[in-house]
């Protein structure tokens, strides 16, 4: 994927990062004055030398700055803010109806307004606003009842109107938190819960796409990008450190996905990639650093030198945005033509730090499963049709969920839609399990044959390779009993007090049942044959 | 006549940095310094290739001064002349695109339907080897 260009903010000052789904240019942000020989900033993919091929944009930028302090918990207690930018998942673009896709021959999802003809005009696009409100509501902000669209003017070819649309004075919502969990021990389990307080969130549009052909010294721009609504989020610097921004990321990540306003795809490796980059980069103290992906290193961007001036103003084509509630909504109004926050609130989906609370709640999990169960895309939606078809106990199906399944799928690198096992298998797989029809290293090779996904049940596997235990307890008795006669040097073994004894026995035992004991219960006959 | 007069510049100092003029000169004399003339070229790619350019832009600033002479206590300042109308909201259906043929005949140059940009933007040295027209 494209590296994301990650810059990190202390007190004051701000950076925007871009986090744009794997290989497609990235959103540069503006230019600086830092480059003189025309580069900055640029959008070229990757380190090729040559035009590359597109890849679907994952639609999420970050910027920060940074300010290193050093303190003793976090390696470099930074005082860390952060922007993030994340493309609304929406039909169509901001301003203009013209469709918003990732992979699209270049050109083709181009209005005359996104490509800035003389005479067009901006036009709102509901569904951004109310993708907006709803991840204001969700981050506790206050939503704006009015706010403003302005002008930010800066040159760049991918640009072609000369300047950006977004929120500058007023944005749609502002003073909310994000909370997140910090692990502060060695052990998963010590969690401790840091909050950030989100500043703003302002709607802006994307720019285009620019790639550099270097061998022949040209710029190729594809407009598709140009316009797609973005959001804007705006952390204030409570992080101390890297990880604690890669976390609070995260959560936002999820906070997006669940609520279905952005689809904020990028994966975790490539934030702590971004992150450990600028932490490695910003060692000059109170630095403003940009990450400029071709050259894999950190540069810095000296915006102090005024040279940086958008020449902010407010936007003549736009009236202010107002938002109603169900108290202030106007009587006889179009409900096309307005919003009402109460209702948007009302419509919020179930948010994954209460998701996560009530998978602690209802199924006895320790936080830490309740944490990896979200983290994989579909995971929380297999782990419950397993649960509402099997009989078996939650536990036994979360382990079987995050150790075994997730086991799996990242051995192959599936997602969870690819996989050869589906909930309804694995509660089946569950039921004979529960049931003691087999023993629970039967139950992961009847699982391993599942996963080459031939068709065949749980039941016709067991049946297949006689992984049945043994129902009649006569016959373990007398298989243990014929084991311990054939070795009784082993036996005396055990008798002395050796406890590797007891395992050969069971071992042995097994053989002779040919795998279809289980070893807790010859154990069990075992000491009382012995006993008695 | 006089009072009047007196009474308007007095508040107007009073109000502070207001509008251009004060960035480039706080007295308000109205002269526009070369590293301001720098600046602007950098920003908006305009060249002030000459004296007469530069006093012309002093000549807009002086005359946009006048906006001072209106006394706007107690004003609350509008943000456009729009303001009051309602913004339209558009539903999220994909109406238009799909040209990419037409919008590429705007291009001087055209690669495989990329439009190809100009060579990049003005470089810094360049300007920074350039002289200022106005220096004072």
């Amino acid at each position: 994927m494209a590296a994301p260009m990650l810059r990190w903010f202390c007190s004051g000052r701000r950076f925007a990062f871009a986090w744009v789904g794997c290989g497609s240019c990235h959103r540069r942000g503006p230019p600086t004055g830092s480059t003189s020989n025309g580069k900055r900033g640029q959008s070229s993919v990757a380190q090729q030398p040559h035009i590359t091929a597109q890849k679907p944009r994952k639609g999420y930028t970050i910027s920060y700055q940074y300010s290193p302090l050093k303190l003793s918990e976090c390696e470099w207690a930074a005082v860390v803010g952060l922007e993030i930018h994340a493309q609304i998942a929406s039909n169509s673009k901001l301003f203009s109806g013209s469709q918003v896709h990732f992979a699209a021959p270049p050109n083709s999802l181009v209005s005359f307004f996104d490509a800035s003809l003389p005479g067009t005009l901006p036009v709102l696009n509901r569904r951004c606003v109310e993708a907006a409100v709803m991840t204001g509501l969700a981050l506790d902000c206050h939503i704006n009842r009015k706010s403003l669209f302005d002008r930010k003017h800066y040159f760049y070819a991918d640009l072609p109107a000369g300047y950006q649309i977004t929120q500058q004075r007023l944005p749609i919502a502002v003073n909310g938190s994000l909370a997140y969990s910090v692990c502060v021990g060695r052990k998963p389990s010590q969690m401790v819960t840091r909050t950030v307080r989100v500043k703003q969130i302002q709607l802006e549009q994307d720019s285009g796409k620019s790639l550099h052909d270097d061998l022949r010294s040209q710029t190729l721009i594809d407009l598709n990008r140009a316009g797609i609504g973005l959001l804007e989020v705006v952390l204030e610097p409570d992080m101390s450190c890297g990880e604690e921004a890669a976390t609070a990321v995260r959560e936002l990540q999820l906070i997006l996905q669940a609520l279905g306003t952005s689809q904020a795809n990028m994966a975790d490796y490539e934030i702590q990639r971004q992150i450990n980059e600028l932490e490695n980069g910003g060692e000059i103290l109170n630095e403003t650093r940009s990450f400029d992906y071709k050259l894999g290193c950190t540069v810095p961007m000296r915006d102090k030198e005024g040279k940086q001036d958008y020449r902010f103003m407010p936007e003549p084509n736009l009236p202010p945005l107002l938002l109603y509630d169900s108290g202030s909504l106007p009587s006889g109004a179009d409900p096309q033509q307005v919003i009402n926050v109460d209702q948007l609130r009302a419509r919020l989906p179930e948010l994954p730090r209460v998701t996560r609370e009530r998978l602690v709640r209802e199924y006895g999990m320790l936080p830490e499963h309740s944490c990896a169960l979200l983290n994989e895309v579909g995971l929380l939606e297999f782990f419950q049709n397993v649960i509402k078809e099997t009989r078996a106990e939650p536990k036994k199906v979360t382990s079987w969920v995050l150790n075994t399944f997730l086991g799996f799928l990242k051995q192959q690198n599936l997602a969870v839609s690819e996989s050869p096992v589906t909930p309804s298998a694995l509660a089946e797989l569950l039921d004979l399990l529960d049931r003691k029809a087999i023993s629970s290293s039967a139950a992961k090779q009847v699982f391993e044959e599942l996963w080459r996904n031939e068709g065949k049940t749980p039941a016709q596997i067991v049946a297949e390779k006689n992984l049945e235990l043994l129902q009649d307890p006569e016959v373990l008795e007398r298989l243990c009993r014929s084991t311990l006669e054939a070795h009784p040097d082993v036996v005396m073994d055990l008798k002395k007090g050796n406890p590797r004894a007891i395992n050969k026995l069971i071992g042995l035992i097994r053989k002779a049942t040919l795998g279809r004991a289980d070893p807790t219960a010859i154990k069990e006959v075992v000491e009382r044959q012995l006993s008695s | 006549m006089w009072a009047l007069a007196v009474r308007l510049g007095l508040r107007a100092a009073a109000r502070g940095r207001r509008g251009f003029t004060s960035k480039a000169d706080p007295q308000g004399s109205g002269r526009v310094t070369g590293e301001l003339i720098q600046h602007l070229e950098r920003l908006s790619l305009v060249d002030f290739g000459s004296q007469e350019a530069v006093s012309r832009l002093e000549k807009a600033i002086a005359f946009a001064d006048r906006l001072r002479a209106v006394n706007t206590d107690g004003v609350e300042p509008m943000e456009s002349v729009l303001e009051d109308r309602c913004l339209y909201l558009r539903s999220d259906d994909v109406v238009e695109g799909s040209c990419a043929e037409e919008l590429l005949q705007n291009s001087h140059r055209v690669v495989e339907e990329y439009f190809v940009a100009p060579p990049g933007n003005i470089s810094w040295s360049k300007l920074d080897e350039k002289q200022p027209f106005s220096h004072r």
